[in-house]
């Protein structure tokens, strides 16, 4: 009797297992036939929160977990640059179609000689706590991103060409020449001209903060509400860390009339599934963090959506090493890797292949496409026809002196574990398997990857960048023999040399002309290995109008309204 | 009694401070550091940073001044989260997980004690079994699993419960189920071998002989002895699961503590990975000597030495 229980609850059991097994399985398997099923539940979901968020309008999405740190010159996050766009408003701004717009300043000119860069704000501008924000604002916060105690981490890239920065960055503020003439007029005098400082003025580590909240608060006035003073469109009207960011409308924003939100609520979700969920029930309207597994299922539905961001996934040789430093060898191992394999199957088609070093949304000075003039107008590499790649990546391995690969020797290949990472890392092991290549994979932890590669303590590895701004001088200066970035230690005088013309040019077909010139190098020389090109992947319910994402990352939910 | 605890306190702030200088060691040991990105910082920056915090004095240095610092109760600013204290996050954080934390542990003990003696009671019965069946699944399914069933279910496909936040009652119906799954499966099988041990003894039989009531029998002489265990576990269980869990918390965006244990030591917040270590011995260490004092009352015959 006994036992025919315990094996009666055993089948129970198993059961029990089974049903579990195959709810989770549904979850996948069901994808279309779900999302409209949540999408009609939405509703009933949504009043009871809208309700309990003393009404109004509330847009609820999920672009991250706790940003580290919302003061714009502390922040070098993609997340927390999403906040800033929503709190802050800089002297400039980008436009939907990217290009720049008039923000805090109504315009701007540039002098002859390029060196002075004059703004003029807008009458009436004001604190998100309703006092007077003038151009001396811009003064005390642009002095404050140099501050050695603040320590911005993009202090160099935002503000090394206005004159008196390295003073300014070892204490001596002053020295830094930026200047307030009057209440609406700021001028910057820079020590050579930079075709692209309209996009820096633009940048959010520049956004103006409120002297006497940051001096009575210190560092402490960016973590709550009550301190957190902006000039943006929105701003933090409740911050519980770890749980969500509430965002109200800025009343006193020089284009409130234009805000058709009541207020942007950040749902500081940090794990996929959980925010997959909270946007199946219809709590949020928006996600950024897809559990990759759901994505075949997603292929298809309007909801999700894929969109380039300026940044390219790359491999890294280390160039001091055996065989890296012979270029032919370099270039095979770029050559064998199949792209669309890796970028359309591996990735799910959550990135693109990369014929260039250079992906789509880099700006080229005449405002055209950087990508479409490069080579002549032709991709460096033939993605599409990888045979033919594979046969020539053999030839040159041959060239090189390692027919089939023998004499080469074994490699690694570190890479830290999260995406797609391991993956390619399989993948590589495989495919330059096929030209004789011995490759081993070696897992790094994170915090570990980053100082070992910097270091130079690797074969090869994994590596990428977004970008912060569209000039393409700030992704192939990582490859300038002395950029802290350049991590392979790729050394070319004839680059550096590009490289120099397009900083102190003030020509822009020159510059392009030298630009292209270093990407063309670059490419020849197998610098480094372009694989695939970013991309932003989210799912957005079709009720959220008026909203658009940039090449730089970020959503643009200021002038978003929510149709009922 | 006094003289014990004394005692007790003492081996205490002994055990804390040695728990501190292992980690403080050894955290610095592993290579990485708080001030990293993809993108390098400038040195500029870095060295910068690294004044800011003391980071550029040598090691030694460094532990003397922190160990000085938290004697006067300053555990320093967080290094990545600018702008915060650790005493600032453990504060803001500490309540929400010791909320949800206290309720499972609470759970946990009103429904694993009940079924740990009704299983006794019903020893090899139906009922036994069943329990046994239960307990068995909740000790062998990890959290997260059973965190992304309940989601599932009660979350999206029924859509009864809200998903994340902990904004009202409802919102921990899930995130306390998903805690207290595991601590009640195991209190049901400490429960029910220290009831049977309990039951067999002669006292039992003593007592029935007496001609005492059944209920007397059962709560003032077996409870009492058999809940003896319970007790111990209990102690470090509340210790940690009011310190909040890092799964739980995360699958159901809970601000709570137990995120900033691992963000902590994956982001090298040197501050704060030891600011949370030395909070999560002093409460273990806290709880111990509660559960030593409350053995005594229980069980009278325990002599604290």
């Amino acid at each position: 009797m006994k036992k025919r229980v315990i094996a009666l609850l055993l089948a129970v059991t198993m059961v029990f297992g089974l049903t579990a097994c195959g709810g989770s399985g549904a979850a996948e398997g069901s994808g279309a036939a779900e999302t409209t099923e949540s999408t009609e539940s939405t509703e009933t979901t949504e009043s009871t929160e809208a309700a309990s968020t003393e009404g109004g309008k509330i847009l609820s999405v999920q672009v991250g977990p706790d940003p580290e740190t919302i003061d714009p010159a502390l922040n070098s996050a993609v997340d927390g640059g999403n906040m800033l766009l929503h709190s802050f408003e800089c002297l400039l701004s980008v436009d939907q179609d990217g290009k720049l717009a008039p923000g805090q300043a109504e315009s701007w000119e540039t002098s002859e000689d390029g060196l002075t860069w004059t703004f003029h704000l807008r009458e009436g501008l004001k604190w998100s706590d309703g006092s007077d924000l003038t151009a001396n604002d811009f003064v005390y916060s642009w002095k404050r991103v140099c501050d050695p105690m603040v320590a911005a981490p993009y202090a160099e890239t935002v503000l090394s060409m206005v004159e008196g920065f390295e003073d300014a960055a070892g204490g001596n503020l002053d020295a830094l020449q930026v200047a307030a003439p009057d209440d609406l007029t700021f001028v910057v005098t820079l020590n050579a001209p930079c075709s692209y400082f309209g996009s820096l003025a633009a940048f959010a580590t520049l956004s103006p903060v409120q002297q006497a909240t940051v001096e009575a608060n210190g560092d402490a006035w960016a973590t709550s509400a009550e301190t957190y003073i902006s000039n943006g469109p929105f701003y933090i009207s409740e911050w519980v860390p770890g749980s969500h960011i509430l965002m109200s409308k800025n009343p006193y924003y020089w284009n409130a009339d234009a805000i058709k939100l009541d207020g942007i609520k950040w749902n500081l979700i940090e794990d996929a599934n959980a925010s997959y969920s909270a946007y199946q029930t219809g709590e949020v309207l928006m996600i950024k963090d897809v559990p990759t597994e759901e994505i075949p299922s997603l292929r298809d539905n309007p909801e999700f959506h894929v969109d380039p961001i300026i940044g390219t996934y790359y491999l890294s040789l280390n160039l001091d090493r055996e065989p890296f430093n012979d270029a032919n060898v370099r270039k095979a191992l770029s050559l064998a890797i199949d792209r669309e394999y890796v970028a359309g199957t591996l990735m799910q088609g959550t990135y693109t292949a990369a014929s260039n070093f250079m992906g789509p949304g880099w700006v080229d000075t005449d405002g055209s496409q950087f990508m479409d003039n490069a080579n002549g107008g032709q991709p460096y590499i033939d993605t599409a026809n990888f045979e033919a790649n594979l046969e020539e990546a053999k030839q040159l391995l041959a060239d090189a002196g390692y027919p089939d690969g023998e004499g080469l020797p074994a490699i690694t290949y570190s890479t830290n574990d999260a995406g797609y990472h391991k993956v390619v890392a399989e993948y590589l092991q495989q495919a330059w398997a096929e030209i004789g290549v011995d490759l081993q994979v070696e897992i790094v932890e994170w915090a570990s990857f980053t100082p070992m590669r910097r270091n130079g303590d690797y074969d090869s590895s994994r590596n990428g960048w977004v970008g912060d701004y569209s000039d393409p001088s700030n992704m192939l200066d990582l490859f300038y023999s002395t950029n802290g970035n350049n991590d392979g230690n790729f050394n070319n005088a004839e680059y550096d040399a590009a490289m120099d013309i397009s900083r102190t040019t003030l020509d822009a077909a020159e510059r392009s002309e030298a630009l292209h010139k270093a990407e063309d190098i670059l490419m020849e020389e197998a610098g480094c290995i372009p694989v695939a090109y970013y991309n932003d992947f989210w799912l957005q319910s079709e009720k959220i109008t008026g909203s658009w994402h940039s090449p730089y990352g970020y959503w643009y939910f200021m002038y978003a309204d929510i149709a009922e | 009694m006094l003289k014990y605890v004394a005692k007790r306190i003492g081996l205490a702030i002994v055990t804390i401070w040695a728990v501190a200088t292992i980690t403080f060691f050894l955290m610095n040991l592993v290579p990485g550091g708080p001030f990293l990105s993809e993108k390098a910082i400038s040195p500029q920056a870095t060295a910068a940073l690294e004044a800011k915090y003391g980071l550029d004095k040598p090691l030694f240095q460094q532990y003397l001044t922190y160990i000085g610092d938290a004697l006067h109760g300053d555990f320093g600013d967080s290094l990545k989260q600018r702008g915060r204290t650790v005493m600032d996050i453990i504060l803001m954080k500490f309540p929400v997980s010791a909320r949800v934390g206290g309720i499972s542990v609470l759970v946990s003990l009103l429904v694993g004690v009940p079924l740990g003696c009704i299983a006794a009671l019903k020893r090899g019965k139906f009922l036994d079994s069943l329990i046994s069946v239960i307990s068995t699944c909740g000790i062998a399914v990890p959290s997260f699993v059973i965190c992304t069933l309940l989601l599932y279910f009660f979350g999206v496909k029924l859509m009864i419960l809200p998903t994340l936040g902990l904004t009202s009652w409802k919102h921990y119906i899930m995130p306390v189920m998903a805690l207290s799954f595991y601590p009640t499966a195991y209190i049901m099988r400490l429960m029910r071998s220290s009831m049977l041990d309990v039951l067999g003894q002669d006292y039992m039989r003593t007592a029935k002989a007496k001609g005492l009531a059944g209920g007397i029998i059962l709560f003032k002489h077996a409870l009492r002895n058999a809940i003896l265990p319970v007790i111990t576990y209990v102690g470090p269980l509340l210790a940690y699961t009011v310190t909040g869990s890092f799964v739980v918390e995360k699958i159901f965006t809970i601000p709570g503590l137990g995120g900033e244990f691992i963000s902590a030591i994956n982001g090298r917040d040197y501050t704060l990975i030891m600011g949370t270590t030395i909070f999560l011995a002093t409460l273990i260490i806290v709880m111990n000597v509660v559960v030593d004092i409350v053995y005594k009352i229980v069980d009278p015959r325990i002599k604290l030495k």
